[in-house]
């Protein structure tokens, strides 16, 4: 977002009119189809080098399973998602498993996203001996690097995931996403778990080390304030579709869309004479 | 408003004995709720917030909780009120919504039968129709639509929003004085938040409820707060009306909670101004001020815990506790920019 020019030629990431639907069963021996959950419903979005596109939508919007279905974690009903020009909707786990090292994830809850009964060291290695990247002595000083990048002490190496805070464990999975330096990082709500206090400090992180690293991100949240503070664009969600797209700024500031302006509204606004004003304006 | 408090906190101290000794989760809290007051009480997880709301109505005694202090409703003291009379006034004097509608309602009854059997547990008089009759009411004061026909649906046949409407009904089915929120809209997507504060707004307007709002979201707060208490490592570090909190905070644990806001409203800052660390251990606290390890102004002074005073001639209603003068405090908290409030000071990034 501060720097990495985006213009080379091609998208990243190119999703067009991605769909997924779940179906519906009813029957006792032989299930019928008799409806579909049209949780994502062609959606098409470009996200460019170093840069971050900000997808937003609340509760059962699709914005989870959109993520998915562009990682190939659910297999898309239609729909194409292309990889550095390269199609990847429809390819198997083999296909799929070298651009692993190219696309990574994290996870909304630190404390379902970590194997409590592995050490550190081992959960944010496995990805580079995983992909044969590393191994012995090699691996254990990549480690130690990566912990030390995310703002963790290489002596955490051979701690358990119960021993760090909240916040300490959304490091240690942002650690494990940037082990294979992947070019994208699909964000899902990475700091709605976090303490207040926390947020702004992963929020930072993040966008140090896509300074640095020249990394892409794709960052689902609910929270539009923490979207806007870290997107150059943002698209929003409802319904399975996106019903407006545009610069964070264009977004926040000119929404043109009704949901959007709803959505806008309903975020508190923490000052309490702007918020007094709001409210008088809208009884009036 | 009274002058009279409704519900006064006199030195409530909540102590839990684990297995690595005595876990002080709530050291020393004072406050008072008026008729018609909203009294939110912010704070991160394990500040102590939830515990001083969950005590007040005694639902943390057991044997390995140590509670001291006076917690006194009109009058009556609660923490050592028996557990009959407690009964009693859960539900008739003090109304209570959990954060997780989810987990609220019995899954396997109808919601409007739980209204119900609380009415009759309370009020045996009333006959099952007069009080399904006033769950239908109640239903339809806190805007759910449909009333008559939602009344016996079950729990998941409810939306989020739906459900913390119902929970609000049921708390409110008794016509308490006192409403405690805990986190009552964290679980709610923002459009559904919006909602729930207006009515819980429209409840505090048009019935005088007085609500305690525990909630770690400081826009919330702004929205519907008169005083605040911000509560850090189960203490009390700064409280005070709601504009003195926003517009004159004095502690610097406040500053960044401030100052680390995203707002939709503002141009973006280039960093977001964040907190170093992380709180500390309820049962390894630093000595002194347990914020010392995490603030940029930590002086000689800090190994020792100032109490919660006014230090504004001002406004004597505003307490904290930091040893900084007021003067060094105004002149720190803006060098630092944390105060997003006051003046928009960094330029919007390229």
């Amino acid at each position: 977002m501060n720097g990495a020019a985006p213009n080379q030629g091609e998208h990243l990431l190119e999703v067009t009119d991605l769909v997924k639907h779940f179906p519906i069963k009813r029957g006792v021996l032989i299930d019928r189809e008799v409806d579909q959950v049209r949780a994502v419903d062609g959606i098409s979005f470009s996200v460019n080098r170093g840069e971050t596109l900000g997808l937003v939508g609340e509760s059962g919007s699709g914005k989870s399973t959109a993520c998915r279905a562009v990682l190939q974690l659910l297999a898309p009903t239609s729909g194409s998602v292309k990889f550095e020009g390269r199609e990847i909707a429809g390819l198997g786990r083999r296909q799929m498993r070298p651009l692993r090292r190219e696309m990574q994830m994290i996870f909304q809850d630190p404390y379902a996203s970590l194997n409590p009964r592995k050490r550190v060291g081992q959960i944010v290695g496995d990805p580079l001996k995983l992909q044969g990247v590393a191994s012995g002595s090699d691996l254990r000083r990549q480690v130690q690097e990566l912990l030390e990048r995310v703002g963790l002490s290489s002596e955490h190496y051979n701690r358990f995931p119960h021993e760090f805070s909240g916040g300490q464990r959304q490091r240690i999975g942002i650690a494990r996403a940037l082990a294979l330096k992947p070019k994208l990082v699909i964000c899902d709500e990475p700091v709605s778990a976090l303490d207040v206090s926390i947020q702004a400090q992963i929020v930072n992180l993040l966008d140090d080390l896509q300074e640095e690293l020249g990394l892409a991100y794709l960052f689902v949240a609910h929270d539009i304030g923490v979207v806007r503070h870290i997107s150059d664009r943002i698209a929003v969600m409802h319904d399975g579709k996106i019903v407006e797209q545009g610069t964070a700024d264009q977004v926040c500031e000119q929404p043109k869309d009704d949901y959007t302006k709803k959505l806008l509204a309903a975020v508190p606004i923490p000052d309490p004479r702007e918020s007094r004003q709001r409210r008088a304006g809208s009884t009036a | 408003m009274s002058a009279e408090p409704l519900l006064s906190v006199q030195d409530l101290r909540v102590g839990f004995a684990t297995e690595g000794g005595l876990l002080q989760a709530v050291d020393g809290v004072n406050f008072e709720l008026r008729a018609g007051e909203v009294v939110a009480i912010v704070g991160e997880s394990g500040s102590g917030k939830s515990v001083t709301a969950q005590t007040i109505i005694g639902l943390t005694r057991s044997k390995n909780t140590r509670i001291e202090g006076s917690v006194k409703l009109a009058g009556e003291e609660l923490i050592e009120a028996d557990d009959a009379t407690l009964r009693r006034l859960r539900g008739e004097e003090i109304g209570m919504v959990f954060q997780d509608p989810m987990t609220s309602f019995n899954p396997v009854y109808r919601i409007g039968a739980q209204i119900v059997e609380a009415i009759r547990a309370h009020q045996g008089e009333v006959g099952k129709e007069e009080a399904r009759r006033r769950v239908i009411d109640l239903f339809e004061s806190v805007g759910i639509p449909e009333a008559e026909r939602r009344v016996d649906a079950y729990p998941h046949e409810f939306s989020g929003g739906m459900r913390q409407r119902a929970m609000i009904a049921m708390a409110l089915a008794l016509e308490p004085e006192v409403l405690i929120a805990d986190e009552p809209t964290t679980a709610l997507d923002v459009t559904i938040q919006a909602q729930i504060l207006r009515l819980l707004e429209d409840l505090n307007r048009q019935r005088g409820l007085a609500t305690i709002l525990i909630t770690h979201d400081l826009g919330v707060v702004a929205e519907i707060a008169d005083r605040v208490l911000v509560m850090y490592a189960g203490k009390v570090v700064e409280q005070g009306t709601l504009d003195e909190i926003f517009y004159d905070p004095q502690h610097p644990y406040t500053w960044g909670l401030l100052g680390s806001l995203t707002r939709i409203d503002r141009p973006r800052p280039h960093r977001l101004p964040q907190i170093a660390g992380s709180p500390p251990s309820l049962t390894d606290l630093p000595q002194g001020c347990p914020f010392r390890p995490r603030c940029p102004h930590e002086f000689s002074k800090c190994t020792e815990y100032p109490g919660l005073e006014a230090r504004l001639p001002e406004a004597p209603g505003h307490c904290d506790r930091c040893w900084l003068t007021p003067e060094e405090k105004r002149a720190k908290r803006l060098v630092e920019g944390q105060i997003g409030l006051e003046a928009p000071q960094e330029a919007p990034r390229a």
